[in-house]
């Protein structure tokens, strides 16, 4: 990571970036004394508090609004996952599997880390376990005793995520902050793949990592009811007004247009299927 | 920075990150020197100045159409290797990853003719690929080209995301790049289950294991490290 090209690449969007900065010069000073000490392992925590000094005072509510929602559903996966990894003994097997989820769930944690860094004083009530219900009224009343269940409402969870952040993308265009979102949304797409995959070998053999069309052509390819909100528009074959299914002759097949694209959720869309695992007192 | 990336561990990419740094040294200096062209060939920037060559493909980055064709550009590159792998894969793989290989040739495909659709006239036109350096009988050959392919597309979509002004593009893109990371992560699970998502592998390319971010990198640097795979001279202006 490079600092100076970050800054050519905004300066090109937000040709006052080094205007918004130099007001405050001993900010820039001090964020260029620490890099020589810093870890860049620390540089993107780093890199968010340079860009409250440049733009937190300016920052759309609009923005910050997104921010705050894209908090909201990293609290819910992060709690989700951290849940069964420390409070539901023997749910997840040993291996391979507990790895996987632990690489998860610190991924989502240093999402809620980076994203409340980023808001600052704007950020949003932090979320606790307490305040969610993830057998989303029972529903998925065995998703902490059966592992099956769990993999089924992780699934969801991430193919929620990677919906969430691309609706809100115009929001944050040409914004600095749309660099973060897009590396947290592909990370998202990396841990619904894997899921998926878990999910597949765990009784459900035909999911592939991207989604697909589902039986018959509905919209919702993991078969499970409950979560159809999740998956609405995923059997669309048009995109910009182009069908995609044998597009400019070839043998691109439906299922194959569906797959090569993932559909975005509107803010209310996530807001339903998110509420539906927060408790009273805590819904958006 | 530049003590901070003398520091960081060797990873198989670093070679490659430490070419990019260097001409993207090579290229702030053109620019000083009031150069507005980066001529970007196969085998770097050094040589192919022979005067017979075509003039190639010209990125123009002042508008929308311009990272559309640069995505345009490595879809093209993908949907060509996987058309080549699907075609003939490695006696090694199993069915179930011939299938997927396939789907994944389809995936690229739609996103190469989307493209091109939607650029119509203001397409680049095809590019000729160089894939010598692959070798298509070999499993783990042809698996850590894929994986390049997808963390590299990855992190093409998300550096190009901030120049995108049209929120259908913006859409769009967004759109492509989750499916290009699903692929990515199932690949990186067929080389080693459970580094879908290994980004300590990935902060050459700008990614983040303390902030959980992918890899981020401007067009520049992914045509760096995409070059030894394009044989069509790719000139950036207005980048």
């Amino acid at each position: 990571m490079n600092i100076l090209s970050i800054l050519d690449e905004i300066e090109k969007v937000d040709g006052e970036i080094y205007e918004r900065i130099s007001p405050r010069r001993k900010a820039m000073q001090d964020f260029y004394n620490i890099g020589k000490k810093i870890s860049l392992a620390a540089m993107p925590l780093a890199l968010s508090s340079l860009f409250n000094k440049a733009y937190g005072q300016t920052t759309p509510d609009t923005v910050n609004g997104v921010l705050n929602f894209a908090l909201t559903l990293e609290y819910l996966e992060y709690h989700f996952y951290n849940h069964a990894l420390v409070a539901a003994p023997g749910l997840i097997p040993a291996g391979a599997p507990t790895m996987a989820i632990t690489t998860i769930r610190d991924h989502e944690k240093a999402h809620v880390d980076l994203l409340k860094t980023t808001l600052g004083s704007a950020a949003r009530t932090p979320l606790e376990y307490a305040n969610f219900d993830f057998t989303a009224g029972g529903t998925f009343g065995t998703v902490y005793s059966d592992y099956t269940t769990f993999l089924k409402v992780a699934t969801a969870f991430e193919d929620t995520g990677v919906r969430a952040y691309k609706g809100q993308a115009p929001v944050l265009k040409q914004h600095p902050s749309i660099i973060t979102a897009l590396q947290i949304h592909s990370v998202e797409a990396r841990h619904a793949a894997h899921i998926r995959q878990m999910l597949a070998a765990n009784g459900a053999p035909s999911l592939k990592p991207w989604v697909s069309l589902g039986a018959g052509g509905v919209s919702n390819d993991t078969g499970i009811a409950a979560v159809d909100l999740v998956y609405a528009r995923e059997n669309t074959t048009v995109q910009a007004t182009h069908e995609i299914a044998g597009i400019n002759g070839t043998n691109v097949s439906p299922a194959n247009a569906a797959e090569s694209f993932d559909e975005f959720l509107t803010k209310a869309e996530v807001t339903t299927i998110a509420n539906l695992f927060l408790k009273t007192g805590f819904k958006l | 920075m530049d003590n901070l990336n003398e520091n960081q561990t060797t990873s198989p990419q670093s070679t490659d990150m430490m070419e990019s740094k260097l001409q993207r040294r090579a290229f702030l200096q053109y620019a000083g020197a009031g150069a507005a062209v980066m001529a970007l060939a196969a085998a770097g920037c050094k040589k192919d100045r022979s005067p017979e060559m075509s003039f190639g493909a010209t990125l123009d980055f002042k508008d929308d159409f311009g990272v559309l064709n640069y995505a345009y550009a490595l879809e093209q590159l993908e949907a060509a290797f996987y058309m080549k792998v699907a075609s003939a894969p490695p006696s090694t793989f199993t069915q179930a990853q011939v299938n997927y290989f396939k789907d994944v040739q389809f995936h690229e495909i739609a996103h190469r003719e989307f493209l091109k659709k939607v650029l119509g006239t203001a397409s680049i036109g095809n590019l000729e690929v160089d894939f010598s350096s692959i070798n298509f009988n070999d499993g783990p050959s042809v698996l850590a080209a894929a994986r390049t392919f997808e963390d590299l597309g990855v992190a093409a979509y998300n550096g190009a995301g901030i120049r995108l002004k049209t929120d259908a593009y913006l859409i769009a893109a967004g759109q492509i790049v989750s499916v290009e990371a699903r692929h990515a992560a199932w690949v990186r699970d067929q080389i080693s289950n459970g580094s879908f998502a290994d980004l300590s592998t990935l902060t050459a390319w700008g990614a983040s294991v303390s902030g959980g971010l992918d890899a981020s990198l401007s067009p520049d640097k992914v045509l760096n490290a995409a070059s030894k795979y394009i044989k069509t001279k790719i000139n950036v202006i207005n980048l």
